[in-house]
């Protein structure tokens, strides 16, 4: 049992962090309709730019939240601005294709020796590692934190969504972008805001990551991305709580199978899911036909 | 006011408005009728910045707003009632009037915007909380209205306000827009209705396949054998 609970417990780490980066899928996809496939590799940008700022600059570590999360907005909106909005009325092919393509070049640009390199970096660590706890499980402050800033963010999210003007927007735009321009919406702008808003939790998300798992790579985004992805289909593609619950159920399902079966299925199960979701269920969990889409 | 000259859409290939030109004076309802598929959605959608014409100008208080985008448009104070009331189904029936506000800033005026159309539309009042998707068609009509009240709009665009409505609720809902005309807003009013059209509206406009085919005082118009053949059957 408590061999159990504590797997229980490093899913949720992981699936924390899934969820972070989910939600970026999840709230692009609803306000445009498009599968941003460089978004993993923006979880990678975020996790450098902590590497950066705790192994180079010895920042604290809100002031390395705030940089990852501002350095991954900035990026997000500038992909778009340049790659995705040209092609906003192209079929939706040709978006799916240059997402491909924004994400390959990150990929490699990142690997050049004068930007990260192609190497394993490894992941300073902010602080010594403990954990608390009874009997066998334990919670190590790693845990703590991801868990404490996921939570935060999750929060706030949920307010900007819910309760601000701009949040309000977005629903609008992600229901109906004609009218929401006839209200007087600049949907462009709601757009990139989605944009950086998704990319700034999938820099949080690259720095608790990096701090979990402490080994940097420039294609260390492209496993959790897809498996973020799916979690996003998984619950629903377009909502946000969808993001959140196929996120968890993700982590849960990766870590229970190798746990109790063979590490060697962790990736696997990812995507034994996805194929599942999408012969049975492809709106996901909380998708029906008429979920909100923000 | 508003003055459409000379302006020609295209959906693709398709020469939709085909040199229309068309004039509202402040203060005035005119109304635009139309068959199905005449062009009246489409001229409304080019005022309004969702279709860009090809040529031709459209300008505003003077102001040339041919190919603005819909919410720099929306800025100018025009404020466009969509065909098929276009309420924000997933939102709130307050939150939706909250979108009619979006380019205004919150304040003491959007607060009496918003009283104004609660003791219009007492429905809509007792419906804050409620999710717009479930409100009947008659009562999205209404919020639909009520949310293009909200941006205190100097020209009201309305494109088929009657479309499947009660003879009843069509009624109130014209005399909702006599209302809010009387409250200074211009109005432009398309419809397929036209003896409802017309008695609100003082001028018309009649759409025949992109172009305009005749316009003048409704009084005249009521009387003119082929509007009255093939608009007004039922007078
Ligand atoms: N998005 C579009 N793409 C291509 N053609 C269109 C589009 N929208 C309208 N049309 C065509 O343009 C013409 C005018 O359409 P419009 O919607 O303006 O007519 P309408 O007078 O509003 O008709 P209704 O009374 O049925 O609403 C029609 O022939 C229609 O098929
Ligand atoms: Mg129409």
């Amino acid at each position: 049992m408590d061999y159990f609970l504590q797997q229980v417990i490093n899913g949720l780490q992981i699936g924390f962090v899934y969820a972070l980066i989910a939600l970026g899928y999840t709230m692009v996809y609803g306000v445009v309709g498009l599968i941003n496939f460089a978004h993993g590799d923006v979880f990678m940008v975020g996790a450098f730019i902590g590497l950066y700022a705790i192994g180079k600059y010895h920042l604290p570590l809100f002031a390395v939240f705030l940089l990852a999360t501002i350095g991954c907005a900035v990026l997000a909106v500038v992909m778009e601005r340049v790659a995705y909005r040209p092609l906003r009325q192209a079929p939706r092919i040709a978006s799916l294709i240059t997402a491909i393509g924004v994400s390959l070049f990150l990929e490699y640009f990142t690997a050049l020796n004068q930007v990260f390199g192609p190497n394993f970096y490894s992941f300073p660590r902010p602080f010594a590692v403990s954990s608390w706890g009874p009997g066998d499980i334990s919670l190590t402050n790693i845990q703590a934190i991801i868990f404490l800033v996921t939570l935060s963010c999750l929060g706030a999210l949920q307010f900007i969504v819910r309760r601000t003007r701009v949040g309000r927007a977005m629903r609008a735009v992600s229901f109906d972008p004609v009218t929401a321009g006839l209200v007087g919406v600049d949907v462009n702008r709601v757009i990139s805001i989605t944009f950086g808003l998704g990319a700034a939790l999938a820099g949080v998300g690259g720095v608790l990551y990096g701090i979990a798992y402490p080994q940097v790579n420039t294609f260390m985004g492209v496993m959790p991305g897809l498996k973020a992805f799916t979690a996003a289909v998984l619950g629903g593609i377009g909502s946000i709580p969808g993001a959140v619950l196929g996120a968890l159920i993700m982590g849960q399902s990766e870590t229970l199978a190798s746990a109790y079966l063979s590490s060697t299925y962790r990736d696997g199960i990812a995507f034994v899911i996805l194929i599942g979701v999408l012969l049975l269920r492809p709106t996901g969990i909380l998708g029906a036909a008429k979920t909100e889409k923000v | 006011m508003l003055i459409i000259d000379n302006v020609n859409v295209y959906y693709g290939k398709l020469h939709a408005l085909k040199g229309i030109s068309l004039r509202v004076g402040e203060g005035e309802i005119v109304s635009l009728i139309g068959a199905n598929g005449a062009g009246k959605t489409t001229v409304l959608r080019a005022v309004s910045g969702i279709l860009a014409p090809r040529s031709g100008k459209i300008l505003f208080k003077g102001k040339d707003i041919s190919g603005l985008p819909p919410h720099k448009v929306a800025r100018q104070g025009i404020a466009h009632v969509p065909e098929g009331r276009g309420v924000f189904a997933n939102m709130t029936v307050r939150e939706n009037l909250d979108m009619g506000a979006c380019t205004r800033r919150p304040g003491r005026e959007v607060d009496e915007s918003l009283d104004r159309v609660f003791s219009r539309f007492p429905r809509m009042a007792e419906r804050a909380a409620q999710l717009a998707g479930t409100l009947s068609g008659g009562e999205q009509q209404m919020l639909a209205i009520g949310r293009a009240m909200m941006a205190n709009p100097s020209m009201m665009l309305l494109d088929e306000p009657s479309m499947g409505l009660s003879p009843l609720l069509v009624e109130e809902i014209f005399h909702m827009i006599t209302e809010v005309n009387r409250a200074g807003a211009t109005i432009l009013l398309v419809e397929q209705n036209a003896s409802m059209a017309f008695s609100i509206s003082r001028r018309a406009y009649v759409l025949e396949t992109g172009s305009i085919v005749i316009k003048g005082d409704t009084d005249d118009l009521r009387n003119d054998p082929g509007v009255q053949s093939a608009y007004l059957g039922d007078l």
